[in-house]
């Protein structure tokens, strides 16, 4: 598995991550669907390493059904701003998954058809699995919290 | 209703697609849900209609949001495991599995021969009780009103082995990090035992009740397809790919909890419809009644916990009389215990499909982040392409086979 947007390989608890250059995610998405078999986006997700930067990890797990394995793919994106090209082009699978990272971390997926708000309120203000976003919300305050 | 709002929900591609020109059929905008009864629960869908053909279906989930991967990262691990019952509340010890084998995997703690059994056996009971709510509330929508009835019977006795295992009927969180919650009451071999063996024939019952009703083959054959390729390219799991020949079940290809020791196939059929996957469940409820059966005769003796005092809440006798078991009690309950930093992914096989918990530690007693990757939210995203030029009649049918569940969908 060598492909030049790969940056570092690690491996921990029997599974492997690449870690990706952002700028190639999506060459580095289609190189393990279409030479690596992995056939299926298992899940996509991301982690707010707040105050840390890069701030954002996106997480990609997949899956090969052929040759029975799991691997893990992470591009780390800056706080300001943060953007990274969508791989809906390689998985449809991807759509609703980058909309709902979208929603609760705020990292837009570029070239995504349709980049709104999948499980919070359309107009809701903030992205709640930031970390620097109270559990109680913006609204409500509590005086021992 | 504000400006930016009123622009995002023009967003929607249902609603912004007009026909063109004189020649283009009428189409109309309907709004299913969020309160339809055989959605069962919050879901709404904007279809677009051209005269009884469904030309383009959009859902809109949401409206069930908890911020349950929020609320984990502000517990620890072990009151965070109280919130996993929550989000899949048909196959909540599912959830309860895959947040401990997550956890335990970080912690790389051995977890006795005992536990694996008894967690194997409680879940395969979950998804008995999970694929008879599906059956009963699917044949319902369809028009097959007393099936409802039986499996509500059965769905019953799962529920008093539950309560009699844990005390809850339906929030067990039976399963616990390092084991399972208690040793199991006195009688239960008599109980789970007297249950599983009267199963099968009442499994039989409900196909003969189905199958000889041709309104049901009419209703359900040929039904809600869905192309293979569209599948593994939408990432949907569980029945839904079975019901299309290909045997992708976690327990087979990468099994956990020891269940390479258990003998059972994985259902499969072809045909790729709403019959096809009416036909994998009843088979895997007969599968499951196998695996409970050789989990019942087998069941090994030995401890329900793992030895690790810094993880496992110490027995009440012990608590009383050894001041060890005392500290270790006080410190656990008070400020949890410390997980080693990393990250893991774990996925088992619920009875919807590949769920899988992507915990990352931080080191601290508190999980920083907790992903629940969960299948009714990637089966969802299959329904614009199964719905699309189908009857809306059919849609009912549709929906009910892809058996999600909305707390499922939105965590």
């Amino acid at each position: 598995m060598s492909h030049p947007g790969i940056l570092e390989t690690k491996e921990a608890f029997g599974e492997t991550t690449h870690i990706v250059d952002p700028a190639q995610i999506v060459a580095v998405c289609r190189y393990f669907k279409d030479e690596e078999k992995f056939i299926r986006l298992s899940g996509l997700t991301a982690v707010d390493w707040h105050p840390s930067e890069p701030r954002f990890e996106v997480v990609y797990h997949l899956h090969s059904v052929d040759r029975n394995a799991r691997v893990r793919l992470k591009c780390k994106v800056h706080g300001e701003q943060p953007e990274i090209d969508s791989i809906y082009s390689v998985w449809r699978a991807a759509d609703w998954h980058e909309r709902e990272v979208f929603d609760l971390f705020g990292i837009t997926f570029r070239n995504h058809p349709n980049m709104v708000r999948i499980l919070m309120p359309l107009d809701w203000d903030g992205h709640p699995l930031r970390k620097d976003y109270p559990v109680h919300g913006y609204k409500y305050s509590y005086p021992n919290e | 209703m504000n400006k930016s709002l009123e622009d995002n929900y023009s967003t929607i591609a249902a609603v912004q697609e007009q026909p063109a020109g004189p020649a283009a059929p009428r189409r109309m905008t309907l709004n299913m849900g969020p309160q339809h009864p055989s959605t069962h629960g919050v879901l709404r869908i904007v279809l677009e209609l051209e005269g009884e053909t469904i030309r383009s279906a959009a859902p809109d989930i949401g409206f069930l949001h908890t911020g349950i991967e929020k609320q984990c990262e502000a517990l620890t691990y072990a009151k965070a495991l109280t919130l996993t019952d929550r989000v899949d509340y048909l196959a909540n010890l599912s959830n309860n599995l895959v947040y401990c084998l997550t956890v335990e995997k970080l912690l790389q703690i051995e977890i006795p021969e005992r536990a694996q059994w008894l967690r194997v056996m409680m879940t395969e009971l979950s998804r008995l009780n999970s694929h008879l709510v599906w059956l009963g509330t699917h044949a319902l929508d369809i028009g097959a009103m007393s099936i409802f009835f039986y499996c509500f019977r059965e769905r019953e006795d799962i529920l008093r082995i539950l309560e009699m295992f844990s005390g809850q009927r339906m929030m067990t969180s039976y399963i616990r990090i390092g084991g399972v919650a208690l040793e199991p009451p006195r009688g239960w071999e008599k109980a789970v035992g007297k249950f599983i063996r009267g199963f099968p024939s009442k499994v039989d019952e409900y196909e003969n009740l189905l199958d000889s009703n041709p309104i049901w083959g009419i209703r359900t054959k040929g039904v809600g397809y869905i192309s293979l390729e569209d599948m593994l390219d939408l990432g949907v799991t569980g029945p839904m790919l079975r019901g299309a020949g290909l045997a992708l079940d976690c327990r087979r290809t990468q099994p956990y909890s020891s269940y390479e020791k258990f003998n059972f196939d994985v259902a499969t059929r072809t045909g790729n419809d709403v019959y096809a996957r009416y036909q994998v469940r009843l088979q895997e409820m007969r599968e499951s009644a196998k695996i409970i059966t050789q989990a019942l005769e087998g069941m090994p003796t030995g401890p329900y916990q793992a030895d690790a005092p810094h993880v496992v809440l110490p027995d009440r006798e012990k608590m009383k009389t050894q001041m060890e078991a005392l500290i270790y009690h006080f410190k656990i309950v008070t400020e949890g215990f410390r997980v080693p930093a990393g990250e893991v992914y774990q996925c088992i096989e619920s009875p919807r499909g590949e769920i899988g918990y992507y915990i990352v530690s931080d080191g601290t007693a508190k999980p920083y982040r907790v992903y629940m990757r969960t299948p009714s939210f990637a089966n969802l995203m299959a329904l614009p392409v199964m719905l699309k030029d189908t009857l809306i009649a059919d849609s009912i049918a549709s929906l009910g086979s892809m058996d999600f569940v909305l707390g499922d969908t939105d965590r």
